[in-house]
């Protein structure tokens, strides 16, 4: 479970993240819904600890991130915005090498990246080195990374970027499966269609607040409109409209 | 769990640094072959050039424009031969040395024979060009020369008068070279050390700048430190990575110095300094500085953006070894125990001495190891502040 309560970032006079709260549950894939710019990567690098917030806090699994940033790492699979892969690896090995950085020993790296390869139907690329992959072919290899050590938190930063249907279709599939897991799934996403098939919980944010959050359900009730799209829409354009 | 995932990590991260570069053909070309054959094959192209040239000096014919040589054909004979090789005179000497058309110039003038026969020194001019180095030589010998054939002459008319040849030379001069073969081979190494420390840094640049510039640039930083390791391990590991190719470069260097050295010819007096004590001793006292240097590069590729921008840092960086080289080479000074304290001096000086013969003092050795390292911890310190900075983690 990952709880955040009143964040906020500024980068110069710049305030990238204004008071963000909100909650992930275990079991559920929570979406964070924004368009371009309007503070979801800065939200989850403080939640991964890449950054530290000026102000709030960050519990994961009832961890809080600014004691113990390790212990939220390790509970944490996370697929950043960057996915850079060691194109002299192959792909086998590039999970493998952050198996060990999670603390696995050699068998354990192993059996766990072999485990990974099979559910996630990369056998056939296993071996090859990662230069010259496909989209789709990085962000399982990447994907797979951020699950080697098991956590009970996955944290995706725009998963479907880049990718073709059949990958973005595949991806779906995925973390749904994590879902099913009991897992906790967070991720941010600046597309609508995305949130509408996968996620159980929405949170749409704007200039670095929450603006809105509940089930799909709730949010069309609260902007009044059946089309989710729509009420996106509504419900940005009058957080734009609201702001200085 | 909690202590041994990061007792491994920096154990981790070098293997993984190794493995990627040993499948990486740029870094195994410029660590293990180019680098180190570089100064062997420089020092060899070096001394084949100086100690060629001056072999061939010494026994070449020396052509030299001769004005006026009918008045005076028992010097042009003598000069002939002690190796001159007169040419015809030309008109207007002075203009053909300055505009180089002739090398150097002897004139002899019309009244040669009359103060010769007359018993009144008669005058002979050199023209020459002193700013040009390589025309040096060539003077000091015809100087030689004239002088030989002046001093026989004078002897034969002292006997002539019944007087002794010994009363011409109040004093003479023994000259006694006390340089051994070995210094005078190290004259010509005085950039050996330069060129080893430039080994060094060729060994471990690729690494350095792949391991931060270039992870930055293939967006894997971020990933990587998401990790629950702490950033000195990753930087560490990173560091002995850099470290291990520049000392095999290094090492690979120094083999193939040493078998180079038995190939030189001996009037570079080499081969018998180069030895496999050379390299037992040189090793270890470079290790320290390869540690420095290792971090050095790892600290200024962590500032730059692309592997390219990296490049240029480091690139410029190499001439920074250059100071101590140079300070060694043409500032004659008696080195003084303080100054071993001085990183990259300390171990310049160190292999030169070796390389003169000289004694190579324990405590100097020591000095040098300890602040070197005091450098390197320093550094280490001020690359782990970029690597913990924000921005650092966030690629592009």
């Amino acid at each position: 479970m990952i709880e955040v309560r009143e964040l906020f970032k500024s980068f110069g006079p710049v305030a990238a993240v204004a008071g963000v709260s909100f909650t992930a549950q275990d079991g559920q894939i929570t979406g964070l819904l924004g368009p371009n710019g309007a503070g979801k990567t800065t939200t989850l690098r403080m939640l991964y600890t890449l950054m530290r917030p000026d102000r709030g806090s960050i519990r994961v699994d009832g961890i809080d991130a600014a004691l113990d940033p390790m212990g939220v790492r390790r509970r944490l699979g996370v697929l950043p915005d960057a996915r850079g892969l060691y194109k002299r690896l192959t792909a086998r090995e590039n999970i493998a090498y952050f198996a060990r950085l999670q603390g696995l020993d050699e068998a354990q790296a192993q059996a766990r990246t072999a485990a990974l390869i099979g559910a996630l139907d990369m056998s056939a690329l296993a071996d090859r080195r990662t230069e010259g992959f496909s989209q789709g072919e990085r962000v399982k290899t990447a994907l797979a990374r951020a699950l080697v050590h098991d956590p009970g938190n996955v944290v995706l930063d725009e998963p479907t970027n880049g990718l073709d249907v059949m990958a973005t279709r595949s991806l779906r599939a995925m973390l749904r499966g994590l879902r099913a897991e009991g897992r906790c799934v967070l991720m941010s996403t600046h597309l609508m269609q995305e949130v509408a098939v996968l996620c159980d919980r929405i949170v749409v944010i704007a200039q670095g607040r929450v603006v809105a959050d509940g089930t799909p359900d709730a949010l069309r009730e609260q902007a009044q409109q059946a089309n989710l799209e729509e009420a996106f829409m509504k419900i940005i354009g009058a957080a734009t409209e609201a702001a200085p | 769990m909690s202590v041994l995932p990061s007792l491994g990590a920096a154990r981790i991260v070098f293997f993984k640094e190794c493995r990627e570069s040993l499948r990486d053909r740029r870094v195994l070309l410029n660590a293990l072959v180019l680098g180190p054959l570089l100064t062997p094959l420089l020092v060899l192209a070096m001394i084949h050039l100086i100690v060629g040239r001056e072999l061939e000096k010494a026994e070449k014919p020396l052509p030299v424009v001769v004005i006026g040589a009918e008045y005076a054909p028992n010097l042009v004979a003598a000069l002939r031969q002690q190796g001159m090789e007169p040419r015809p005179a030309i008109a207007d000497p002075e203009l053909a040395v300055r505009e180089q058309r002739a090398d150097l110039v002897l004139r002899i003038d019309a009244r040669f024979a009359q103060d010769w026969d007359a018993g009144r020194p008669a005058q002979v001019e050199i023209l020459y060009d002193s700013s040009r180095q390589e025309e040096q030589s060539s003077t000091q010998r015809l100087q030689g020369m004239i002088e030989n054939y002046t001093r026989r002459t004078g002897a034969l008319r002292l006997l002539a008068r019944g007087l002794s040849p010994a009363l011409g030379a109040p004093v003479i001069i023994a000259p006694r070279d006390q340089a051994t073969p070995q210094a005078r081979g190290a004259l010509i190494m005085g950039m050996l050390p330069y060129f080893l420390t430039l080994t060094a840094l060729l060994g471990g640049m690729w690494l350095a700048i792949d391991a931060t510039a270039g992870e930055r640039e293939r967006q894997s930083i971020e990933p990587l430190l998401i990790n629950p390791v702490a950033r000195y391990q990753i930087l560490l590991g990173k560091h002995l990575a850099t470290a291990l190719f520049s000392m095999a470069s290094l090492a690979l260097g120094l083999l193939a110095f040493v078998a180079v050295g038995h190939l030189l010819p001996d009037a570079a007096g080499l081969g018998t300094v180069i030895g496999l004590r050379f390299l037992l001793v040189s090793l270890p006292v470079m290790a320290p500085l390869v540690l420095l240097i290792s971090i050095a590069q790892l600290w200024l590729a962590s500032f730059a953006r692309s592997f390219r921008e990296a490049q240029t840092y480091l690139g410029l960086a190499q001439l920074v070894p250059l100071v101590p080289a140079f300070w060694l080479m043409f500032a004659p000074m008696r080195p003084q125990l303080w100054m071993s304290a001085i990183p990259l001096f300390s171990q310049q000086l160190t292999i030169l001495r070796l390389l003169r013969g000289e004694p190579v003092g324990t405590l100097a050795i020591g000095i040098g190891a300890a602040a070197t390292l005091a450098g390197t911890a320093l550094l280490f310190w001020l690359a782990l502040r970029v690597y913990r900075a924000e921005r650092a983690a966030i690629a592009g």
